[in-house]
């Protein structure tokens, strides 16, 4: 055996098969079993100190609460450890290439979490005295110059809480537009690609939604636009470049179509990371775009928001924007927080989302004007290198170039048992977070892979290596690789039918 | 470009592979006579440089840290342990996306399913969303939510509902079918406001909105409206911009709520100067299928071990497109984990002791206001915050006061321009504020009546 100079061995002195070895501890290695914190902690227990008030004289009109809340506690050591061996289960974009497509899984920089948490932006209240925060108004002033500098538009509102958001922000001042000339029409179009949030917002705002089809190559067919487009219709929807990883190459055109037919021009903003920099919404003759500052802008996605959507608007739409907004004054800044003039209303309590401002515009400062247009570069020059090295294994769904993301379908998988989820779930044991999958309905099986500007050709290699293999290996039969896949990720396949069909939403003592 | 990691000789290999000559051609698609615009910005800039930068419009502002500090009126500074602000900054939950594959995010899922309990016990109800975007548009959702549940569309608001809620209600359901009755704020009677929510309940209400503690600090036993809205079929929502308040003074849930929605702010994070914040929104079991936003479920994987997933997505946009419940996508994940990581430090034990503290303060704060000469207070059962009618107009006096560097509230004419309320002030105390700082208001406050 080998020894040190110690005398303590330095190699292992057997060998044997590991699945035999269940650990009593329920953890193995590393990964650490971990239950829910209602099974760990007791309503005795607490992580923080405070003072003694147990002499206090309540004024809270009798209305005490004496029953139990049933939130257990931790002492900080075991929060600390709980929350890390949770976050232990997850995948960011820190671990590796996230190549989820419209999502833009771009690295988050740490200068954005610094600044953010600058006492000056972070400890402000929203309705301070104005004079006390003209430094916030400041910040807020600066990111909307920027956003309307690099679009191209006249007129920006910052308050939407995320992209969603954002595109009701659109919508209601389309409509407020409308009624204000007397015409609230009472049709948004969409192309059949268009994100689910879309015809929902559409419908939010009191609107049918009518569908319009794709051309053979991804693009909206601008002969059925014209067709479905007349004096009913309030606005089209269009997501430029498209959810195809498409840039929609007669878009002015078709700007020109929906302003003839005396409607709106709504760009879903959530693929802006390709063309800034690079082109203009405001020389595309959009209307109205909201931008997704956690997807071009880096804000991050943190498992699921914030997320932050300011919109852009053109002439026609900017007197309609909501409240609140920061205008110049003499020797300083002043917001309008009520409603007054055309504006449309006001979507959310206070300012929106001022951490989100600040991580933005840091980002913004650092990439600078040259910066950004590389970025969009680079993000499309990243996906083209997918779709040029996995043309020949899988199945492109349109033909090059794309954006910023390249989509594939299920064609490749065709008769190998294979489907696009298990491929999905075989990429997490290859270490990678799987692409977007079925998103656009447009194409079977979709796989839509966005690898941005963040990854290194390094990264990009052994990606594509990885893709290649698993193509590969599908279509040689190893089924098996991928109907039960992941093997090695910390879950197995988990069971969402039985989530649905019984709704277990939280914690219950048995 | 420090954040871009392709070097060019990299670029030229990667478009000799694609087969073209120039980044140009990949972008052929864009009309040539509007691609490459000038952009008139600033070029690249150094970490340290953009550093300075916003370090500088940072130092222009006071931080609530920084001085005496009593304004809240739907956000409060709390003190937030720095345990919670460096476990969100891990890059497995600060750089995760939304929990789609769960074999991956079982650390998103099982703290949402956590979030999720912990609300659900905090408001006193059955079950609670992964949370929504904040406290005003959680909101708006509960009353299109009611609409669909009554199949009813006329939502009656409390006067002292938050000025910004009701605009976010008014505008966000102003081109839907929802008809809108919002009453008007009255401090000084806060049992007359009760009444005339109940006065107006008919057989067409959908929905009563009720903000307790609300936003001129009354606390109010809501029994009487929940049964009064309960009689004629209509859902009572209450809504809860001080979340902390639950650890004082009884739920929704036990006073009758239907719905409750609520601002998660002051548990776990910052005044950030409104955003991002935490939207919190709870109801009863048999409401499930109408709720909006992402609900996290139970479930095992294929080798029968617990975990979780997002469930009833059927609800979603994603998946109902124009039929949704909603047009909601995003939730407010890392504000969620902020809330729940400081909820586990804090347990029943530290929210009810820090409650307290919040409680004792605001009392020390309404006994300095009412020595003033000039001031009455017109709140008298409360959580943390009081409003008070000052002899001037509480607009002047506040900018007056912040010249003297004290924050000493929001002016009620800020929520509410002309509705008579020039002399009113909103004062919050919550377990930040010291002795000091309250003999410093009051001196401060003197000089300037």
């Amino acid at each position: 055996m080998a020894m040190n100079s110690q005398g303590r061995p330095t190699a292992a002195t057997g060998g044997g098969d590991a699945t035999k070895f269940e650990s009593f501890s329920g953890h193995v290695g590393l990964r650490l079993a971990e239950p829910l914190i209602f099974e760990l902690g007791t309503s005795e227990t607490t992580g923080v100190d405070f003072e003694d008030t147990s002499d206090l004289e309540l004024s809270c009109g009798g209305l005490e609460r004496t029953s139990e809340i049933g939130c257990p506690g931790l002492a900080e050591p075991d929060t600390a450890r709980h929350y890390t061996r949770l976050s232990r289960r997850n995948y960011g974009i820190d671990m590796g290439v996230f190549p989820l497509g419209s999502c833009t899984m771009k690295h988050n920089p740490r200068l954005n979490e610094k600044m953010a948490r600058l006492p000056g932006f972070g400890d402000i209240h929203p309705l301070a005295p104005k004079s006390t925060v003209q430094g916030a108004y400041q910040l807020m002033d600066e990111l909307s110059h920027w956003l309307m500098t690099l679009t191209g538009m006249p007129a920006v509102a910052l308050s939407p809480k995320a992209g969603a958001h954002g595109e009701l922000c659109g919508v209601m001042a389309i409509r407020a537009a409308l009624e204000a000339r007397g015409d609230a029409r009472e049709v948004i179009l969409c192309p059949e690609s268009a994100h689910g949030t879309n015809p929902a917002t559409a419908a939010f705002c009191g609107y049918k939604v009518k569908s319009i089809p794709a051309k053979d190559n991804g693009r909206v067919d601008i002969g059925a636009l014209k067709a479905a487009l007349d004096n009913t219709v309030a606005a089209v929807m269009i997501t430029n470049p498209n959810t195809c990883g498409l840039f929609e190459n007669e878009v002015r055109e078709i700007a020109d179509e929906i302003h003839k037919a005396g409607a709106f021009f709504y760009c879903d903003g959530a693929n802006f990371n390709a063309i800034v920099g690079k082109a203009r919404p405001g020389d595309l003759g959009v209307d109205a775009m909201h931008i997704n500052l956690h997807k071009t802008f880096s804000t991050p996605h943190g498992g699921g928001g914030p997320g932050s959507g300011p919109v852009v608007f053109s002439d026609a739409l900017k007197d309609f924007v909501p409240v609140p907004y920061v205008v110049k004054t003499e020797g300083g800044y002043d917001i309008v927080e009520d409603q007054a003039g055309k504006s449309f209303g006001r979507l959310t309590a206070f300012q929106g989302q001022m951490g989100m401002y600040v991580r933005a515009l840091s980002y913004m400062l650092s990439h600078g004007s040259d910066g950004l247009k590389q970025a969009s570069e680079d993000a499309v020059l990243n996906a083209n290198y997918v779709l040029a090295s996995l043309k020949d294994v899988m199945s492109p769904s349109y033909d090059g170039p794309c954006m910023h993301e390249a989509l594939f379908d299920d064609e490749f998988l065709k008769g190998t048992g294979v489907t696009t989820l298990d491929f999905a779930k075989a990429m997490i044991d290859e270490g990678y977070h799987p692409m977007t999958m079925y998103f656009p309905l447009v194409v079977h099986g979709a796989m839509l892979i966005e690898p941005t500007e963040s990854e290194s050709k390094t990264n990009m290699d052994q990606f594509i290596r990885s893709m290649r293999g698993l193509a590969e290996a599908a279509k040689a039969g190893q089924v098996e690789r991928f109907s039960g896949a992941p093997y090695h990720a910390p879950w197995s396949r988990l069971d969402e039918t039985q989530a649905a069909r019984n709704p277990v939403l939280r914690f219950a003592a048995e | 470009m420090r954040y871009l990691p392709l070097t060019p000789d990299d670029r030229q290999a990667m478009l000799a592979k694609i087969g073209v000559r120039h980044i140009d051609d990949l972008f052929k698609d864009v009309p040539n006579a509007v691609l490459n615009p000038e952009i008139d910005l600033p070029r690249h800039k150094a970490e340290m440089e953009v550093e300075r930068h916003l370090s500088r419009m940072a130092a222009k502002n006071t931080a609530a840290g920084s001085v005496p500090f009593f304004v809240g009126a739907g956000a409060y500074k709390h003190h937030v342990p720095a345990t919670v602000d460096h476990l969100i900054q891990r890059g497995e939950f600060l750089t995760a996306y939304t929990p789609y594959q769960p074999e991956i995010a079982q650390g998103t899922l099982q703290y949402i399913f956590e979030f999720q309990t912990q609300v659900a016990q905090l408001t006193g109800m059955d079950v609670a969303n992964a949370s929504m975007y904040d406290g005003s548009t959680a909101c708006a959702e509960a009353v299109l939510m009611a609409r669909r549940v009554t199949r009813r569309n006329k939502a009656i608001l409390a006067g002292s509902l938050h000025a910004h809620y009701r605009a976010v209600v008014e505008t966000t359901t102003q081109y839907t079918e929802d008809v809108i009755v919002a009453q008007t704020p009255n401090p000084a009677d806060p049992e007359a406001e009760l009444k005339a929510v109940i006065d107006a309940i008919d057989d067409e209400t959908s929905c009563v909105v009720v903000q307790n503690p609300g936003v001129f600090g009354h606390v109010l036993d809501l029994r009487p409206v929940a049964e009064a809205a309960h009689a004629k079929k209509a859902l009572l929502i209450v809504v809860v911009t001080e979340v902390m308040s639950l650890g004082l003074i009884q739920s929704p849930g036990e006073m009758g709520a239907d719905i409750v929605v609520g601002e998660g702010q002051s548990i776990g994070n910052g005044l950030n100067f409104g955003g991002p914040y935490v939207g919190l929104f709870a109801t009863n079991q048999k409401y499930v299928r109408q709720m909006p936003g992402r609900l996290c479920g139970e479930t095992v994987d294929a080798d029968g071990k617990r975990g979780f997933v997002l469930t009833l997505s059927t609800r979603e946009q994603h998946i109902r497109r124009e039929k949704a419940t909603s047009n909601i996508c995003t939730n407010a994940g890392l504000c969620a984990l902020a809330f729940t990581i400081h909820m586990t430090l804090l347990g029943e034990k530290g929210l009810r002791g820090v409650a307290r503290v919040n409680h004792k303060n605001a009392i020390a704060l309404k006994a300095a206001m009412g020595s003033v000469a000039g001031g009455e207070v017109l709140t008298n059962a409360f959580f943390n915050e009081i409003a008070v009618k000052l002899p001037k107009a509480a607009g002047a006096v506040v900018d007056q006061l912040a010249e003297r560097g004290v924050l000493a509230g929001v002016p009620a004419s800020r929520l509410y321009p002309g509705a008579g309320l020039d002399d009113v002030l909103i004062m919050a105390a919550t377990e930040t504020v010291t002795a000091d700082d309250i003999d410093v208001l009051k001196g401060a406050l003197e000089e300037v009546l």
